[in-house]
């Protein structure tokens, strides 16, 4: 099977979304399973669909997280120390996958390693998710992946960031699918006040390389820096202002309260963009 | 068997990214140009004569290289009738141990890729202390990430990280260990790498980091491999080294991998015992794994989380090992074995008594494992002569004080025990 024969589900979201009466950018929220509990985590993602987000990403807590910031460290912490496991991420992914919006797996490779590459395709593939986000593993080193998940039917969702030379952005535009997630700066996952020119210029090199979409993450948190992505890129990734919302919240009502709000700010913002021209 | 493994050349030249199934770059992209750019660099300091002229010149004029072996009879009777052990001094070398070998060579590599801050992490603090005086010699800014339980226990080396003009950053995340020190580092690296050179102080991490750093310390056991020559006519029957990155192990056996009739034996934290599953014994308990940009053996559960690791010793107390000792480990090279804590402290006591010579209780790990070998050992003399033993002692034990004091009951007073009636003492 090559590449183009395989169908990929959060292609097709991010297509209808540009193509939609109202084109627009995508909303791709992250939150990460077993927190504040595993059924909570399930309760937040449908929460965050309904609220407006329109991909899912499904963060598997993972021991030493080095792409991520203090905000999401605190909360996979917390559902590792109550003992969620990877099969809970599979679980969770099957009871969302009908809420209505394309859940990617975003995980460190450590785990997909040990619980087997093609294992984890095929689980992840029944359990209705469309694929992975992996911060730390790199097409290079992921000829297993690209392996499993064409025999699979998974998207891949592989990382460039602005340090990414030309040859280097053709090679995981090549590798990816699905998306490219477009690293808005140098450094980890955290709210930041500006987003940076350094985003746009990036997604404009990532598509000159021939990426037919690219999502932005890293730093976006308000619905104004929403806005601002969303008119030049096919998707606005926020993870650390969502998890804040549940983390900060006293119990779980008011956490998904909380993320509501959060969310349906994000999604205003994303719909009030001022697209660029393609 | 040599062959199959360096595809026809030398397993002491061999080149990364891999060796046999390990090692690689399991980084964030945004690492890859940096990772690009230190091994373009490297690649041209070793084409170049000066690079190799002045890090030399820092080897013997600041270092103190070569660094002396030393015989040790006393402490050779309890390791077996016949056996001669002689210890590879690295403890003599500025900052006292072996960690400054790599650091120079690094920070010379920083200068020439024109970064003005470097960052570092560090368990006992020797590899801290090292960053810290290469950066105080070079003029640049340093960092040191450091697990908060290590920075209690190696408080002394704080101190001298500081009055280098350090700052040291406490890590308060997960174990407060060496891995944790490492996330940071990355984090930091991540945020900062157009200015910044990550100082990896061992031979794990992405691509170039485990073969450059082996390069940078295997002037010890070239060194080590003429002194013993020199000392007995031949070549020693087992090299034997502390295990927890693995620099000091790979620095030494690196000029003996070539020689197939010297037994190469690496020595890990076995902590408080296997079974009792507070250790850092990758080999004995661990499997293969992805930590830190390299796959390699790891400490980890069944879904894949790092296990935590645990040592007396706070530089073997790292749940992962450098990628070219899992590929000796797998194609049998080198072997792997365990000492626990106890064993450990008890070869840093004898040592102590011995000879004279504190060692650090990351070498005592080797000491204790030359205890361990006594007995086959007495059987691989060759033409009726004494089978010789080299152990790198790697680092000197000053750090360490505090931690066997503790050990051996010497900071309190003991308790005085007091005779029930009847009972006699």
């Amino acid at each position: 099977m090559s590449v183009t024969d395989v169908r990929s589900a959060t292609g097709e979201r991010l297509d209808e979304l540009a193509a939609g009466p109202a084109p627009r950018a995508a909303l791709v929220g992250y939150l990460p399973v077993g927190f504040p509990t595993v059924p909570g985590s399930a309760r937040a993602v449908r929460t965050m669909v309904d609220a407006g987000v329109d991909v899912v990403e499904l963060g598997i807590p993972y021991t030493d997280p080095v792409m991520d910031g203090p905000v999401i460290q605190a909360a996979a912490n917390r559902a590792l120390a109550q003992g969620t496991r990877v099969a809970d991420t599979l679980r969770v992914a099957e009871q969302v996958a009908g809420a209505g919006a394309p859940v990617l797996v975003m995980t460190y490779w450590n785990i997909v390693l040990r619980y087997g590459v093609d294992a984890f395709a095929r689980d992840l593939a029944a359990a209705g998710g469309a694929g992975l986000i992996t911060p730390d593993l790199i097409p290079d080193e992921g000829a297993e992946w690209l392996a499993a998940s064409d025999a699979h039917g998974l998207d891949r969702v592989f990382l460039v960031a602005p340090s990414s030379t030309p040859e280097r952005l053709a090679s995981t535009v090549a590798a990816s699918r699905g998306f490219v997630y477009a690293a808005s700066t140098m450094g980890v996952t955290g709210e930041r006040t500006t987003v940076g020119d350094r985003a746009e210029q990036l997604v404009a090199a990532t598509r000159a390389a021939g990426a037919a979409r690219v999502c932005v993450g890293l730093g976006v948190s308000r619905p104004e820096q929403a806005a601002e992505v969303a008119g030049y890129a096919d998707g606005v990734i926020v993870g650390s202002a969502l998890v804040r919302a549940l983390l900060e919240a006293p119990d779980e009502a008011s956490g998904l309260t909380a993320l509501e709000g959060v969310v349906r700010g994000l999604a205003d913002g994303v719909r009030g963009a001022v697209r660029a021209p393609r | 068997m040599r062959e199959v493994l360096a595809g026809g050349g030398p397993l002491a030249r061999h080149e990364g990214p891999y060796f046999g199934d390990f090692g690689g770059r399991f980084v964030p992209e945004a690492l890859i140009a940096a990772l690009d750019e230190l091994e373009t660099y490297y690649r041209k300091a070793l084409a170049d004569p000066s690079f190799a002229d002045e890090l030399e010149r820092l080897h013997r004029t600041y270092t103190g290289r070569p660094s002396p072996i030393t015989e040790v009879p006393r402490f050779a009777r309890h390791v077996g009738d016949g056996v001669r052990v002689f210890l590879k001094r690295e403890d003599l070398n500025h900052t006292g141990s072996h960690k400054i070998n790599n650091v120079l060579g690094q920070a010379l590599l920083v200068r020439r890729m024109g970064k003005r801050r470097v960052i570092a992490e560090t368990g006992a603090g020797q590899h801290g202390v090292a960053t810290a005086t290469a950066a105080a010699l070079l003029d640049l800014e340093c960092t040191i990430y450091m697990g908060e339980e290590d920075t209690r226990r190696q408080a002394l080396n704080v101190a001298r990280m500081e009055l280098l003009g350090a700052t040291v950053v406490p890590v308060t995340v997960g174990a407060r260990t060496l891995k944790d020190a490492i996330n940071e580092a990355l984090r930091d690296w991540v945020a900062n790498v157009e200015t910044t050179h990550y100082l990896l102080g061992t031979v794990t991490g992405p691509h170039p980091f485990p073969e450059m750093v082996r390069d940078f310390h295997k002037v010890i056991g070239e060194e080590a491999r003429a002194q013993v020559l020199e000392e007995t006519g031949h070549l020693p029957e087992a090299v034997v080294a502390c295990v927890g990155g693995g620099s000091n192990a790979m620095g030494i056996f690196n000029a003996f991998l070539d020689d197939p009739q010297v037994r190469l034996f690496g020595f890990e934290a076995g902590g408080e015992g296997i079974s009792s599953g507070r250790h850092s014994a990758r080999f004995s308990g661990g499997a293969p794994g992805v930590l830190h940009g390299a796959r390699s053996y790891l400490l980890q559960d069944e879904d894949g989380q790092t296990l935590p690791s645990h040592s007396v010793s706070a530089g073997l107390d790292y749940p992962s090992v450098g990628p070219e000792h899992a590929w000796l480990h797998d194609t049998g090279r080198a072997q792997y074995r365990p000492v626990t804590d106890d064993e450990a402290m008890e070869a840093f006591r004898l040592l102590c008594r011995t000879e004279g010579i504190i060692p650090a209780i990351e070498s005592a790990h080797a000491l204790a494992g030359a205890i361990q070998l006594g007995r086959e050992a007495q059987g691989w003399g060759q033409d009726g002569r004494p089978p010789v033993l080299l152990v790198n002692l790697s680092g000197r034990g000053d750090k360490d004080v505090a931690t066997a004091a503790a050990w051996f009951g010497l900071l309190e007073p003991e308790p005085v025990v007091k005779a029930d009636e009847g009972e006699q003492l």
